[in-house]
């Protein structure tokens, strides 16, 4: 180093826009999706526990699916909804692995009820993340069973009516009651401080599934603003003044 | 290691451990879970897992799990739970996931199930149909073999008879010789180091990585099977170089058959008798050639006519093919009916020939 160079001001390190484990930022995602800023604290999730060495990702069928060209992690696709079966037999089989599985709503609630509650029922030691954000995003916006009352989706025009539609399905909950759930959090990504402590659920319940203590279970609720029929900038707004109403943020269970 | 006494589905248990089969998952139905029960008792001391599944969707995924995660992997229902598990069986043939299906099934009612499958896409199942217990020991270590080998999911098509029969069987380990690097396998280790891996049926692969996508990938599974097609076909046939007549018929089905062909050659009848092992791939140019100087061809199977569509393929029109069979199933819906005796399936070929002579 020259005088010269020592007059400069220190070369200032600027977060690189990548996240950790991440190959590519290019995505088919919609602007405004939640699923990439969901994608990206799992990522940092893993490298600050530096189970990348460890992680298998075992993921469903959704937008969110794109992770497993984007993160370099082992991942195995699954059928629609059967995430937590097929994760049961790769944990089994690897008892040491950071084994986790990434759902939506619909890959949870809807199609994949019982795979969810039998695998927390028996109290498998994975880590199961559901981004929820009340639709079927991936097949245009229909509505799931864990859209929200008074939500409009394609094949509930006028909004989720619980005469016709029923109530949406509180998975979260659900799992809270079963003895075999060590640890069920819900979070969201709509802005940093949702951001900050859904991060902290996923490290939370990735050390829980590796001290051997059971199921763990993180819902986070992901904005969609194509899914909700919203201009982009809306999506944050929305998720807090609708979603959050039904889903309320927090640990339900354990930590 | 000697002969032993052994029921069907422990002798099956016993030899599926000898192949190596590391994890079994499963749910309850017979006469399949005489299978999961021996699986229960034996796998843990082998260093294994095995799950009572809460259902059949969910011991298929399983399996495939375990598979994907390198592991020897079986699973197995029969009739309503196999279809259940059609959905996964076609995507760990598209994603090249190997695992062992036992289809323990109720009779032979599933013959287009086992071999048309009710899956997704383009794709193939391996099904080997042992005549007995002792053939089921071997086709057991086979399956996994083949499993491996192609890298697919696989069935025995086994019943009750199989199921539920004592026979004198040994299972020591059979070596089928040596098989591919399981480098695929997911294990995790590869995290972080720009190699990590990836199963996934569209086969994108990764973005520093990019795979073939579906239309190459699943281009080139279908010609994997039009190999598999070629080279596992198994059956067997005897009497059948002068036979004017041939009979077709599989699995535990085929024994009956066998007897009342030696009785009827010591008649004088020229009569032939051919078993396809793998119902699929269907042994099509051999059992052609078996009928070769055959006038007429007999299928005789224990359901309304299944098989007798693969054997008019064969036979391509040289010869008339004339079912013998019928839907024939006992009270309990688990065991083959009536029809399945030496003097019922005599009487029917001698009346068949009779009116087809005519
Ligand atoms: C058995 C089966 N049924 C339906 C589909 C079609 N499908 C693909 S993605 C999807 C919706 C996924 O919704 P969700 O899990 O909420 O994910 P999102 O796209 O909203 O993130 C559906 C229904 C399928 N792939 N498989
Ligand atoms: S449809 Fe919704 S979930 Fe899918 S990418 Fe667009 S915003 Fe995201
Ligand atoms: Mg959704």
């Amino acid at each position: 180093m020259n005088d010269s160079q020592s007059l400069l001001p220190p070369n200032r390190k600027v977060a690189t826009a990548l996240a950790p484990l991440q190959l590519s930022g290019e995505h088919h995602l919609c602007p405004g999706c939640g699923h990439p800023v969901a994608w990206r604290l799992l990522l940092e999730a893993i490298s600050e526990l530096h189970l990348e060495n460890k992680a298998i990702g075992v993921v469903g069928h959704g937008c969110y699916t794109n992770i497993v060209q984007l993160a370099d992690i082992d991942f195995l696709q699954c059928l629609h909804g059967r995430a937590p079966a097929v994760a049961t037999g790769v944990k089994r089989v690897h008892p040491d692995a950071a084994v986790f599985t990434l759902q939506g709503d619909g890959d949870v609630a809807s199609e994949g009820l019982a795979e969810i509650l039998h695998t927390a029922a028996r109290g498998e030691r994975i880590t199961a993340i559901m981004l929820n954000n009340g639709v079927f995003g991936d097949t245009g916006g229909q509505m799931t069973a864990a859209s929200v009352v008074g939500q409009r989706t394609k094949t509930s025009l006028d909004g989720r009516e619980p005469e016709a539609h029923g109530y949406p399905v509180p998975v979260a909950d659900l799992i809270a009651s079963l003895p075999g759930a060590a640890y069920v959090a819900r979070g969201a990504v709509h802005n940093a401080g949702s951001i900050a402590k859904t991060k902290r659920y996923v490290k939370k319940a990735f050390e829980i599934a590796a001290q051997g203590d059971g199921f763990t279970f993180v819902e986070v609720l992901t904005m969609c603003p194509t899914g909700w029929f919203l201009p982009t900038a809306d999506g944050p707004d929305y998720l807090e003044g609708t979603f959050e109403k039904t889903f309320p943020l927090g640990v339900l269970k354990g930590g | 290691m000697a002969a032993r006494l052994l029921q069907g589905s422990d002798a099956v248990a016993q030899a599926a451990i000898a192949a190596g089969c590391r994890f079994f998952s499963g749910y309850p139905m017979l006469p399949f879970t005489d299978l999961l029960e021996s699986m229960a008792r034996r796998m843990a001391a082998a260093g294994g897992v095995c799950m009572n599944a809460e259902t059949e969707i969910e011991a298929v995924n399983m399996t495939l799990g375990a598979a994907a995660a390198g592991a020897r992997s079986a699973t197995g229902s029969c009739g309503q739970g196999i279809a259940l598990m059609q959905e996964a069986i076609a995507e760990a043939a598209l994603n090249e996931v190997p695992f062992v299906v036992f289809n323990m099934a109720r009779g032979q009612q599933d013959y287009f199930q086992a071999t048309r499958g009710g899956g997704w896409g383009d794709y193939r199942t391996i099904c080997l149909a042992p005549k007995d217990v002792v053939e089921a020991v071997e086709h057991t270590q086979l399956l996994f073999h083949l499993a491996d080998q192609y890298r697919s999911p696989v069935m025995m098509y086994g019943d009750y008879l199989i199921s539920h029969t004592y026979m004198s069987v040994e299972v020591d380990p059979i070596d089928f010789g040596p098989l591919p690097p399981k480098d695929w396998a997911l294990d995790g280790s590869r995290g972080g180091t720009g190699r990590s891996r990836q199963i996934w049926t569209w086969a994108m692969g990764k973005a520093n990585d990019p795979g073939p996508g579906p239309d190459l990938h699943w281009q080139r599974i279908a010609e994997k099977f039009d190999g598999v097609a070629r080279l596992e076909q198994r059956w067997e046939s005897k009497w059948c170089d002068d036979a004017e007549t041939v009979i077709v018929s599989f699995g535990t089905a085929a024994p009956f058959v066998e007897q009342v062909v030696g009785e009827l050659r010591d008649d004088g009848v020229r009569v032939g008798t051919f078993r396809p092992i793998s119902l699929w791939p269907f042994p099509e140019k051999p059992l052609a050639e078996a009928c070769a100087s055959a006038s007429r061809v007999l299928v005789f199977e224990v359901n309304a006519g299944q098989m007798i569509d693969d054997v008019r393929l064969a036979v391509a029109g040289r010869a008339p093919v004339t079912p013998l069979g019928r839907v024939s199933i006992d009270f309990s819906g688990m065991r083959q009916g009536e029809i399945l005796t030496v003097p019922w399936i005599r009487d029917r070929v001698r009346q068949v020939i009779r009116e087809v002579t005519v």
